[in-house]
C-alpha cells in the first residue's frame, strides 16, 4: 500500500491550539484513493420519512477493509444514512429513498434487487445490543441456519465467536440463554452473530453507547481486527472514539430549511480522519471536532 | 458519630426545637390519613370478599346437596330417564368432541388472525381499526346469539351440517375467536420490534422472522389465551341448545358427524326434571363442571408464569 504524506505524522495532532488533544490511533493511514476497491458510492441521496427530509445530498465513497466513521450531532441523520447501505429503511413504511446508493458497482435500489439478498451482505449491528431469547449457540446459529449456509454448525458457531472474541468467554456455557451474559458481551454475540453469516460489510450504529468504557474498549480492539476480513461503517456519538479506530470520517451536520419547519443532516466534509481532526478544511468540522459546537 | 451536643443555653433552645420538629413530623401521622387508608383497603377488602364467598356459596351448597352422587358412576354412567343410574359419561364424550374440534379450527384462524393483525397489517390503517373494532365488538355478543348463527347458516342452509358436533364445534370456535385473536395479538405485540429488526438484518425473510423468531417468543401468551378460551367454550350452554344439544341423549356421540350433547347442556336438563334424584344429580355435575374448568384456569395461570417472555 502506498503510503501519502499523511502516513507517519505523530499521533496526538491537535485541531486548534489550547484544546485538549484528540489522539489518532498510527497505523490507520491511508493510501491514495484512486486505486482502492469501492464498496459504496453514494450519489446525491436524499431520505425523507413522509414530507420530513432526514438527509439530503449526500455523495460519497466508501473502501473496502476501512473503518468509515458517522460523525455529527444528534438528529443529522446519521442512523438513517447508514440504514440505508443495508435497506433497513425499507421497514419504515414512510420512508422514501431517492438518489443512489451503489454497492460494488450495483444499484441497491433497483427494482429487481431483493432487500433480503441485500442483508445477507451487509449486516448491521444496533445500538442496544438485541440478542435473540434462545441460547448462545442458538443465537448464532439461526442466520447460517435460516439462509440454509452448509457445513458443520459447531464449526461456523465457533469461528464467528472467535471471531468476535467472545469464544473463550462463553465455550462452556453455549447452551446459556444469551441474556444471562453482560451488556459488552451481548453485543460482541450480536457481532458473532452478524459475522457467522459472513457477510461483506459490518454497519454498526453506535454500538457502544449503551455499554461500560471496558467493554467499548474491548470492541474497539475487536473492530481493528475485525477489518481485515469485513468493511465497516459505523455511526458514533463519540469523536474519540472515531479518531480512536476509523480511517475515513465523515461529518454530517443539520441543515434548516428557511421556514424552520424541517431539518435535516447533510455531509459537510468527509476525508481521511486524521484531517478531519487535526487539519479540517471546513469551519465548521473544526468547530464541531474541538468542541465549540454541539 | 455522636449526637451534637450543644454547647449553650440558646443552642440547646434551637436545638430541642429542632429535633422536636423534626421527631414529630416523622413519627406521627395525621390521625385523618390514617383512618383514611384503613377504611379504604377494608372496602377493598370487603369486595373481594364478597366475590369469593359468592363463589364459595354456590360450591358449597352444590357439594352439599350432590355430594351422594359424586362417585365414579357420574363419571362412567350414561345419561338415562332413571335418575339412580344416570351419569354423565356421554355428556363428557360429546364435550370432549365438540372441544377437539374447536381447537383444530381455533388455533390456525386465532393465530392466524393475529398474525395477519399484527405483522401484515400496517399499524393504524383505516382497514386496521375497523377489524380491530368489531373483533372487541364480537367478544361482547351474547353466546346466544352465536347459537342462532350455527343454527341459520351451519346447522341448516347453506352449511346443512345438521345437528351435530361439527356444527356446535364451529359455533363455539366463533363465539372464542376474539378472545384468541385479542391474547395473541398482546403477545405477539409484546416482542419487542428489536428482534424482528435483528432478525431481520442478517437476511432473514419477514416469514423466517414470524415463524422462527416471533412466535416462538409468544407462545406462552398464546397457549395462555388458547386454555382460556377454551374453559369458556366448555361452559356454554345456550348456543349449543339451539344446535340440538338439548335432546335426551342416552348414547355416546361416535364423532364429528353425530348428534350430541355437552355437560352443561345436560346438567340444565337434569335441573327442569321434577324428580328430586334429580336435583341432586344437577348439583353432581355442577361440581364436576366447576371442578373442570378450574383446573383449566389453574393450568393457564401455571403455564403463564412458567413460561412467559419477560423483556
Amino acid at each position: 500500500m502506498t503510503q501519502d504524506e499523511s502516513a507517519q505524522q505523530a499521533p496526538g495532532g491537535t485541531a486548534g491550539g489550547d484544546h485538549p488533544a484528540i489522539t489518532v490511533r498510527p497505523g490507520f493511514r491511508q493510501a491514495g484513493t484512486g486505486t482502492r476497491e469501492k464498496v459504496f458510492e453514494l450519489r446525491d441521496l436524499s431520505v425523507h420519512y413522509g414530507d420530513a427530509p432526514a438527509v439530503q445530498e449526500i455523495t460519497m465513497d466508501v473502501f473496502r477493509n476501512d473503518i468509515t466513521a458517522l460523525i455529527g450531532p444528534s438528529g443529522c441523520g446519521k442512523s438513517t444514512l447508514i440504514r440505508c447501505l443495508n435497506r433497513m429503511n425499507d421497514l419504515i413504511p414512510s420512508a422514501r429513498v431517492e438518489g443512489q446508493v451503489l454497492y460494488h458497482g450495483e444499484d441497491l435500489y433497483a427494482p429487481s434487487v431483493d432487500p433480503v439478498q441485500v442483508r445477507k451482505l451487509i449486516g448491521m449491528v444496533f445500538q442496544k445490543p438485541n440478542p435473540f431469547p434462545k441460547s448462545i449457540y442458538d443465537n448464532i446459529a439461526f442466520g447460517p441456519r435460516v439462509l440454509g449456509m452448509s457445513g458443520d454448525m459447531a464449526v461456523i458457531v465457533e469461528r464467528a465467536l472467535r471471531r468476535a472474541a467472545l469464544w473463550d468467554e462463553v465455550k462452556d456455557r453455549l447452551d446459556a440463554n444469551a441474556y444471562s451474559v453482560s451488556g459488552g458481551q451481548q453485543q460482541r454475540l450480536c457481532i458473532a452473530r452478524c459475522i457467522a453469516v459472513e457477510p461483506d460489510v459490518i454497519l454498526m450504529d453506535e454500538p457502544c453507547s449503551a455499554l461500560d468504557p471496558i467493554s467499548t474498549g474491548k470492541i474497539e480492539d475487536l473492530m481493528a481486527e475485525l477489518k481485515e476480513h469485513y468493511s465497516i461503517v459505523i455511526v458514533t456519538h463519540n469523536m474519540q472514539q472515531a479518531a480512536r479506530v476509523s480511517d475515513r470520517t465523515a461529518f454530517l451536520m443539520v441543515e434548516l430549511d428557511s421556514s424552520e419547519q424541517h431539518r435535516w443532516g447533510r455531509i459537510i466534509e468527509y476525508d481521511v480522519t486524521e484531517r478531519i481532526f487535526t487539519n479540517p478544511s471546513d469551519q465548521r468540522t473544526e468547530d464541531y471536532v474541538t468542541g465549540k459546537v454541539g | 458519630m455522636g449526637a451534637f451536643e450543644p454547647r449553650t443555653a440558646r443552642a440547646e433552645i434551637a436545638v430541642a426545637g429542632a429535633r422536636g420538629v423534626t421527631a414529630e413530623v416523622l413519627s406521627t401521622q395525621p390521625r385523618k390519613e390514617v383512618i383514611r387508608n384503613a377504611v379504604f383497603a377494608a372496602i377493598l377488602f370487603l369486595a373481594l370478599a364478597l366475590a369469593l364467598a359468592g363463589l364459595g356459596l354456590l360450591i358449597g351448597k352444590n357439594v352439599v346437596d350432590g355430594h351422594s352422587r359424586l362417585n365414579l358412576d357420574l363419571i362412567t354412567n350414561n345419561n338415562s330417564s332413571d335418575p339412580l343410574h344416570a351419569g354423565l359419561r356421554n355428556a363428557i364424550v360429546g364435550t370432549l368432541w365438540i372441544i377437539a374440534f374447536v381447537l383444530l379450527f381455533l388455533i390456525p384462524l386465532g393465530v392466524g388472525a393475529a398474525i395477519f393483525l399484527e405483522e401484515y397489517g400496517s399499524r393504524g390503517s383505516r382497514f386496521t381499526r375497523m377489524i380491530d373494532l368489531n373483533v372487541q365488538n364480537l367478544a361482547g355478543v351474547p353466546s346466544i346469539i352465536y347459537g342462532l348463527l350455527g343454527l341459520e347458516f351451519v346447522a341448516r342452509a347453506p352449511l346443512n351440517l345438521g345437528y351435530v358436533v361439527l356444527a356446535a364445534s364451529l359455533t363455539l370456535t366463533l363465539l372464542v375467536l376474539p378472545v384468541v385473536i385479542l391474547a395473541s395479538r398482546e403477545a405477539i405485540r409484546a416482542v419487542p420490534d428489536s428482534i424482528r429488526e435483528g432478525s431481520m438484518a442478517l437476511g432473514a425473510t419477514k416469514w423466517q422472522t414470524i415463524r422462527r423468531q416471533v412466535l416462538p417468543a409468544s407462545i406462552a401468551g398464546i397457549a395462555t389465551g388458547v386454555t382460556l378460551a377454551t374453559s369458556r367454550a366448555i361452559g356454554e350452554t345456550a348456543p349449543l341448545i339451539p344446535l340440538g344439544a338439548a335432546t335426551f341423549l342416552t348414547f355416546v356421540p361416535s364423532g364429528p358427524g353425530s348428534e350430541f350433547t355437552a355437560m352443561p347442556v345436560t346438567i340444565f336438563n337434569w335441573v327442569k326434571q321434577p324428580q328430586p334424584e334429580f336435583q341432586t344429580l344437577a348439583a353432581a355435575g355442577i361440581v364436576l363442571l366447576i371442578a373442570l374448568l378450574v383446573a383449566l384456569n389453574s393450568f393457564a395461570i401455571w403455564l403463564r408464569n412458567r413460561y412467559e417472555q419477560r423483556w
